[in-house]
């Protein structure tokens, strides 16, 4: 369906990709939700993956006391809720991430504070 | 000398209808539907405007006078609590931070609703409808007004309160409300009245005027509950309009029914989001609690809105799509959110704190299914953390919903352990959305909604700095540059309660040497 309307409707997205400086990438950490929700990125779509844990996000997540003990080989990944196998070696847009994906991560074994999910 | 005419003096009956029915006429040279082209174009179709009733039977001379009336006794209490120093008497400065919440995201609401109502009466034939929506308008215009004038006595005092109406406009959660009502009065007359008519005065409005005036009254602030009561002899004529402009559509014609349908299921959802606002403001922010949002939401929403679906399943109308999810977040929606603030406080010009013992007791008792399991450990992790000297303050920009613009922040319906995550593409572009009814509202109009002014995203495009700012100069702050752009006083109006100007402030005057000892 459309906008109901007296005459044509149609005016430009504000969130194309020319508009940012960056592709955004979104972020979630599965089952820790003191992180009160998903992060907004801009990020280098030439960053290699393997930048993300070591570069990126402990500037993000570093504050929880989980995030110390994440084990990045047993960490898994889903793109758009789907299970994804990234290669870190790869860069963000070799991997197939465009502009307003949406990736998390799960930590098996870490489930936030006291095991809250938090 | 002229013979003396007698005057004859109307009845209410006839004097109402001249009053309005009296004052529109057919036009003649120029068509109607030129004269009010948008009371057609939503899809409604109006057979007979007669049918519409008012049941105040209030016209504008009647009007005038009660307004006057009820102004004079406003303005007398408001006058008396300022000579009285009424701002001491309030339960702990803590509450002010609910006035806050009130004067930076409701009162510009009036006056969107005011800006509406006058639009809207514009555009209706029917004289009854007009005449109705001209006297809202003005009733928003008078609640805006006395809302600025009963807070503004609070703003010498406390902080959080100097710029509400530029904040409006720029500050991410502030967008929450904003964009609601843009959306709003964007629309056709008819949707503008079920939405802030009917789905938000009829239906959710007790959710918000309940818990913000009962609160008042129970943490010593007599001045907002004044405000409460001369607001609400026109609150109960707007829902009776939400009522009746719902009812007038569905019968004028059946194809009407699937519009007014489809209305409802976005309106209530919208207005529903909108009131996590509310939630968070009762569970957490009143020093003194009325009840918990799960217990209002009980009583207004479930038992009140439940009859009132009933009701309307006459005309083929059933309760709103988005119905049993908002049910099911009366356990959540009000922890999520207050994190949300905690969370992001260094960006949000009022104060969070971690709840007493004594307040965490109550949410415990209030949400035994939730609160202990899911939202204690990480409070009490925070108050362990911030007594360490390490006050957690998010830093990164979160992800929002598309639609109404809020955080990322709900969970699943059914697993308060997962966020939820829905998305849609459209025209080549990805968007996101916090729940199936926030996607289901842009699937529907995604042409209005890809023009959405989300705060995060306006950012990172550079749109949050003022004209002066360099983003290329070395040692740029970005947070440190949009906070200036919100012309927020940073560490005055923002951060923590604990250790705050406004603690210190209050626990002075009182003559305390230190207040809100809460742990």
């Amino acid at each position: 369906m459309s906008v109901a309307a007296l005459k044509d409707y149609d005016f430009p997205a504000k969130d194309v990709r020319e508009n940012f400086p960056a592709p955004l990438l979104y972020i979630g950490w599965e089952d820790h939700l003191l992180f009160c929700a998903p992060f907004c990125l801009p990020l280098p779509p030439d960053m290699p993956f393997g930048a993300l844990p070591t570069a990126v996000l402990p500037g993000v997540y570093g504050w929880h006391p989980d995030f110390a003990k994440i084990d990045w080989a047993q960490v898994q990944w889903f793109k758009s809720g789907r299970p994804w196998q990234p290669d870190p070696a790869k860069s963000l847009a070799d991997n197939g991430l465009t502009h307003k994906d949406v990736i998390r991560f799960r930590t098996p074994g870490l489930n936030g504070i006291q095991g809250s999910f938090s | 000398m002229d013979t003396r005419v007698l005057k004859k003096k109307l009845g209410l009956k006839e004097r109402y209808a001249a009053m309005t029915r009296g004052l529109g006429w057919q036009t003649t040279y120029q068509p109607m539907d030129k004269v009010f082209p948008y009371d057609t174009y939503e899809g409604i179709k109006i057979h007979d405007w007669d049918k519409w009733e008012d049941p105040f039977r209030l016209t504008m001379d009647a009007y005038w006078k009660y307004q006057g009336e009820k102004e004079r006794k406003l303005y007398a209490v408001i006058d008396a609590f300022a000579q009285n120093n009424g701002q001491l008497g309030v339960t702990d400065a803590r509450y002010v931070n609910a006035l806050k919440l009130f004067i930076q995201g409701v009162t510009p609401l009036e006056y969107y609703a005011h800006r509406g109502f006058a639009h809207t009466g514009r555009a209706f034939r029917g004289e009854g409808a007009r005449v109705a929506c001209q006297m809202q308008s003005i009733d928003e215009l008078r609640h805006y007004q006395t809302e600025t004038h009963a807070i503004s006595h609070y703003n010498k005092y406390f902080n959080g309160m100097h710029h509400s109406n530029h904040w409006f406009d720029r500050v991410w959660y502030l967008s929450v409300p904003k964009s609601f009502f843009e959306d709003a009065v964007s629309a056709g007359p008819f949707e503008f009245l079920t939405s802030v008519s009917f789905s938000f005065e009829y239906v959710l409005t007790n959710l918000l005027f309940v818990p913000f005036m009962s609160g008042a009254a129970h943490n010593g602030d007599m001045s907002t509950v004044t405000f409460g009561f001369s607001a609400q002899s026109d609150e109960s004529r707007h829902m009776t309009l939400g009522i009746e402009c719902i009812k007038f559509m569905l019968e004028q014609d059946p194809g009407n029914v699937p519009i007014v349908q489809r209305w409802i299921d976005k309106w209530f959802w919208r207005g529903y989001r909108l009131l996590t606002l509310v939630a968070m403001m009762q569970d957490y922010m009143l020093p003194k609690r009325v009840m918990s949002w799960k217990e209002a939401w009980e009583m207004y929403a479930e038992s009140n809105g439940g009859a009132l679906f009933k009701d309307l399943a006459r005309y083929g109308i059933r309760e709103p799509l988005g119905w049993k999810d908002a049910c099911e977040g009366k356990d959540h929606i009000s922890h999520q959110a207050w994190n949300t603030f905690y969370n992001y406080n260094a960006a949000a010009p009022f104060h969070t704190w971690v709840p007493s013992d004594e307040e965490m007791a109550w949410l415990s008792e209030k949400y035994p299914e939730s609160f202990d399991k899911y939202h204690r450990p990480r409070l009490e992790h925070f108050r362990e953390q911030q007594q360490a000297g390490n006050r957690f303050y998010n830093k990164t920009l979160p992800m929002l919903c598309t639609t109404c613009q809020i955080p990322m922040l709900f969970t699943e319906p059914g697993d308060p352990t997962k966020i939820c995550y829905r998305e849609s593409d459209w025209r080549g572009n990805k968007y996101h959305f916090c729940s199936d009814h926030c996607k289901g509202i842009f699937d529907f109009e995604p042409e209005k909604f890809v023009q959405s002014w989300l705060p995060v995203h306006q950012i990172y495009q550079g749109h949050c700095f003022k004209s002066d700012v360099d983003p290329t100069k070395e040692g740029f702050d970005p947070l440190l540059a949009v906070l200036d752009y919100y012309e927020m006083n940073v560490g005055r109006d923002n951060f923590d309660f604990e250790g705050s100007e406004d603690q210190k402030n209050f626990a002075a005057w009182r003559g305390e040497t230190k207040q809100g000892d809460r742990t």
